[in-house]
């Protein structure tokens, strides 16, 4: 047998075991169904990157010179509709997420496999109607849809896109629905909650944001296309309706999908921080209820989107306070990381470069967020360049540097296979320079006045502008180094061990790659979660020198 | 300057400086917790590093510094929300006796009225060192009045008035904003705030063509669209006697009470039937569709200003706003 003739590191796994594409399309393997979504999101992300990159180049001069306003406009809405609803909410869970909430706890596959299935169809099935909605001339609303704008003004693709939102909704509520069922009834022999990874906790919380508020969004969508298509008076004020409910709405989902977006990266960083000092997490109680505290807290919070909306002073002075206190389960969070390294044994590999890199980035979008929550200051920066500097901290800045992290962390896992170190950290390196570059003049450009959305600009934020724009590129080269050395390692990668790290985890104690059902026997667990007490730091170079 | 690029706002409003502080009081805590943080990072990850005969040391974390974590973070956040609270306070309630300008926005302009009745598109004339309200409304949809030298901004919807106000402090020419996306020319929706001496501006106000002013525009549609058919003076009228309701509690027929301010003088001209006075039919016919917005912004200064004589006697007596202008 063919089989025979291999090494014995290229034992049966889940990669190997059958070929061909419908051994792919119709998997219903967990790990599989992963990568599946891996290759999607990146598809996604490069779309949408595009996008990014053309709305810089615009904004490189004050003149609307590049592409016209109408462009402009479609660009800016599509970047942020598609890297929201395409590359953002689903990166993190239904990639890692996907392939690691079963090994993390011992289990053969997620509880659902077929609905896991269904769910990367949906957002297959939502991906196609958005790239529709986009070549049949896109969109010009902003991913926010604001009404009546976007019910009785624009003549742009509404319906398409507003579909597209739909059916990708559902993608997540099953797959939240997924890990929550999975999470409760599926946890090997003596995994207890208390023994969680808090990359499972993490989860878990995104979960219940998903399956709560995602249907939110939803019956927005239709009560706006209700109102698009039979002029039924919801939000549009000429009928009746009121346009600040529709804002209501929106970020009654919108506001907590941040939290769907970051709560799984910061359960990478539990994860990465942990490993690379070869210490148990400080205060694990405090990091997983933290993850569910900021879940619920992020529910009462939305209306400080709407400070200068026209809403009520004392309805503001109520949601400005809740903003507040949903920052002291985050604030919780990165002092307990930083403990955690604290007389550890730390090494500088590329996951905890990333992980440096998002307590950096968190750290300043999270304190960027007091000034907002703050109701005399947000008057003067919200839909400024400070908010969308703000929120490409906390966005790009916290979940990306989370996402690019885990996926060095657990790549030996996932492709059997080593990426090059070195290429590593030179990447994470400029990501993390590119991004500072991008973002941090726009804090400047906001506080100075500059409104967001806008195609043509007052010259004297030219500079500013110019920097940014620099900055983009060089974040450009740092997210494709990655991407081609990834590729390359496939075939050119170290072979990796089953546990490259000396990492605790039961995802450490299977196979590099695991096999299809990811252990030969249901392991029982009689440890406590990142027993690094109990793991020896065998081998000394890992790379890490 | 060979090149300007600014990299603070001017100040040119009462508020400015305000606000400046409180942004300067969260730019030194939020660095100094970064710094925090950073240093503590940077520390550990150089004197904790792996190498040979170093081994980790576990700890499982401490109460008392979880508390202290929390709670230190929660006082100042505790700070900086009465702070910023209080501010959004005063940005939101005008000052009694400011000068009213209507403002309504529409795809993609700003067209503003002085209560003298010069009008203007996508600038705005005022005086230094007086207080300012803007009443204003959309023709379609949401617009975002932002001035950042004075740091206000407010959302300007379709369909019912939002209010802002500013006292500027010093002469000069600044931006107006839209800061709402509204569509394709939504970054040329755009002008200035003009702020000139006292002096200067009543000049500017008597030069030119201005038109009637927005109250005697008001009282002739008033007459003219047979309003004061039933809105008489007198107790004899089929509607409410208007003398003196703006600005004062109001009984509804279902019994609820409300006070009279602009948006519910608006809402009673294009939607007479949603909150009828009580004591009278629901008869009004709507007016919606019939009067342009700027018409309607004549009406309603019309009406409010029938409650003008009696705050005014009042003020005479020795209240704040004659007060404010002897200064």
């Amino acid at each position: 047998m063919a089989t025979a003739t291999l090494p014995v590191t290229e034992r049966e796994n889940y990669l190997n075991k059958e070929y061909g594409i419908r051994s792919w399309l119709f998997t219903i393997d967990h790990k599989r169904i992963a990568l599946l979504y891996l290759l999607s999101v990146t598809f996604f992300f490069f779309i949408g990157g595009l996008f990014a990159l053309l709305i810089r180049l615009e904004l490189l001069t004050p003149a609307g010179d590049l592409v016209q306003a109408d462009t402009y406009n479609k660009l800016f809405t599509m970047h942020g509709m598609v890297m929201v609803f395409f590359f953002l909410i689903p990166v993190v869970p239904a990639t890692l997420g996907n392939f690691l909430v079963p090994i993390m706890i011992g289990a053969k596959d997620l509880a659902f496999p077929r609905i896991n299935l269904m769910s990367w169809y949906l957002y297959v099935i939502g991906g196609i109607l958005i790239m529709h909605c986009m070549l049949t001339g896109g969109v010009d609303t902003g991913w926010t849809f604001y009404t009546p704008y976007s019910t009785a003004f624009t003549n742009t693709k509404i319906i398409e896109a507003g579909l597209a939102v739909f059916v990708a909704g559902f993608s997540s509520i099953f797959t939240g629905l997924n890990f929550i069922v999975t999470v409760h009834r599926m946890r090997a022999p003596g995994m207890t909650w208390g023994r969680l990874p808090l990359f499972i906790w993490a989860n878990y919380a995104t979960s219940i944001i998903m399956i709560l508020g995602t249907p939110v969004v939803a019956i927005t969508i239709i009560l706006v296309a209700a109102e698009r298509l039979f002029h039924l008076g919801i939000f549009d004020p000429k009928l009746g309706g009121d346009p600040l409910l529709f804002q209501h709405l929106f970020w009654f989902y919108s506001h907590p999908a941040v939290y769907i977006m970051i709560l799984p990266s910061m359960g990478i960083i539990s994860e990465i921080i942990t490993c690379f000092s070869r210490k148990r997490i400080f205060g694990y109680k405090f990091v997983a209820l933290s993850s569910v505290a900021i879940a619920v807290l992020g529910f009462l919070v939305w209306a400080h989107h709407m400070f200068v909306a026209g809403m009520s002073v004392y309805a503001a002075l109520i949601f400005s306070f809740l903003s507040y206190m949903v920052a002291v389960p985050s604030a919780i969070k990165v002092f307990n990381w930083t403990a955690t390294m604290y007389k550890g044994s730390i090494s500088y590999t590329t996951p905890m470069l990333y992980a440096f890199g998002f307590l950096g980035l968190f750290t300043i979008g999270g304190l960027t967020g007091l000034f907002l929550a703050s109701l005399g200051i947000d008057v003067h920066v919200t839909d400024t360049y400070f908010v969308v500097a703000h929120f490409h901290y906390i966005m790009v800045g916290g979940v990306l540097m989370g996402y690019l992290g885990g996926m060095h962390f657990w790549w030996p896992k996932i492709s059997g296979r080593m990426y090059p170190e070195g290429w590593g950290r030179l990447a994470a390196l400029i990501v993390f320079i590119g991004f500072n570059l991008t973002f941090f003049p726009q804090f400047i450009l906001g506080y100075v006045g500059m409104p967001r959305r806008y195609w043509q600009y007052s010259p004297e934020f030219q500079v500013l502008n110019v920097l940014s724009t620099a900055g983009s590129t060089i974040l450009g080269v740092g997210y494709l180094l990655p991407m081609i050395y990834f590729l390359w390692s496939m075939r050119y990668g170290k072979q990796a061990p089953d546990n490259p790290w000396n990492a605790a985890g039961l995802e450490w104690k299977t196979s590099s790659p695991p096999t299809t059902f990811n252990f030969d026997e249901t392991p029982v667990v009689d440890f406590e979660a990142y027993d690094y007490e109990n793991i020896k730091d065998t081998d000394d170079d890992g790379g890490a020198h | 300057m060979v090149y300007n690029f600014p990299l603070w706002p001017d100040r040119a409003s009462a508020m400015a400086g305000n606000v400046d502080a409180l942004y300067i009081f969260l730019l030194v805590v939020s660095g100094l917790m970064s710094a925090l943080i950073f240093t503590l990072v940077l520390v550990f990850a150089a004197r904790f590093r792996k190498r040979p005969g170093h081994e980790a040391e576990q700890i499982e974390g401490s109460l008392p510094l979880e508390l202290t974590w929390s709670i230190i973070p929660m006082g100042v956040f505790l700070v900086v929300f009465v702070w910023g609270a209080v501010l959004y306070f005063q940005e939101r309630t005008p000052p009694q006796g400011a000068m009213e300008v209507y403002v309504v926005a529409k795809q993609w302009m700003w067209k503003l009225e002085h209560p003298e009745g010069q009008r203007e598109i996508n600038s705005l004339h005022v005086p230094v060192g007086r207080d300012v309200k803007l009443i204003m409304t959309s023709q379609d949809v949401i617009h975002s009045f932002y001035v950042p030298a004075f740091r206000i901004k407010q959302d300007v919807l379709p369909g019912r008035y939002t209010v802002a106000w500013f006292r500027a402090t010093r002469p000069g020419t600044y931006h107006l904003f839209c800061a709402e996306y509204c569509g394709t020319q939504h970054s040329l929706m755009g002008g200035e705030v003009v702020v000139m001496e006292p002096s200067q501006y009543a000049a500017w106000l008597s030069g030119g063509n201005s038109g009637q002013p927005l109250t005697v525009t008001g009282q002739r549609l008033f007459a003219e669209l047979g309003c004061s058919t039933c809105h008489r003076s007198d107790t004899q009228g089929r509607g409410p006697n208007l003398v003196g309701v703006f600005g004062r509690q109001v009984l509804l027929e279902d019994g609820r009470t409300l006070t009279a301010d602009e948006n519910y003088l608006r809402e009673s001209i294009v939607s007479p039937g949603s909150k009828v006075v009580s004591g009278f039919k629901p008869i009004m016919p709507t007016f919606q569709g019939m009067v342009s917005d700027e018409q309607l912004n004549a009406l309603v200064a019309y009406v409010k200003s029938l409650s003008q004589p009696a705050s005014k006697s009042v003020a005479a007596a020795g209240t704040q706003p004659q007060t404010q202008q002897v200064q």
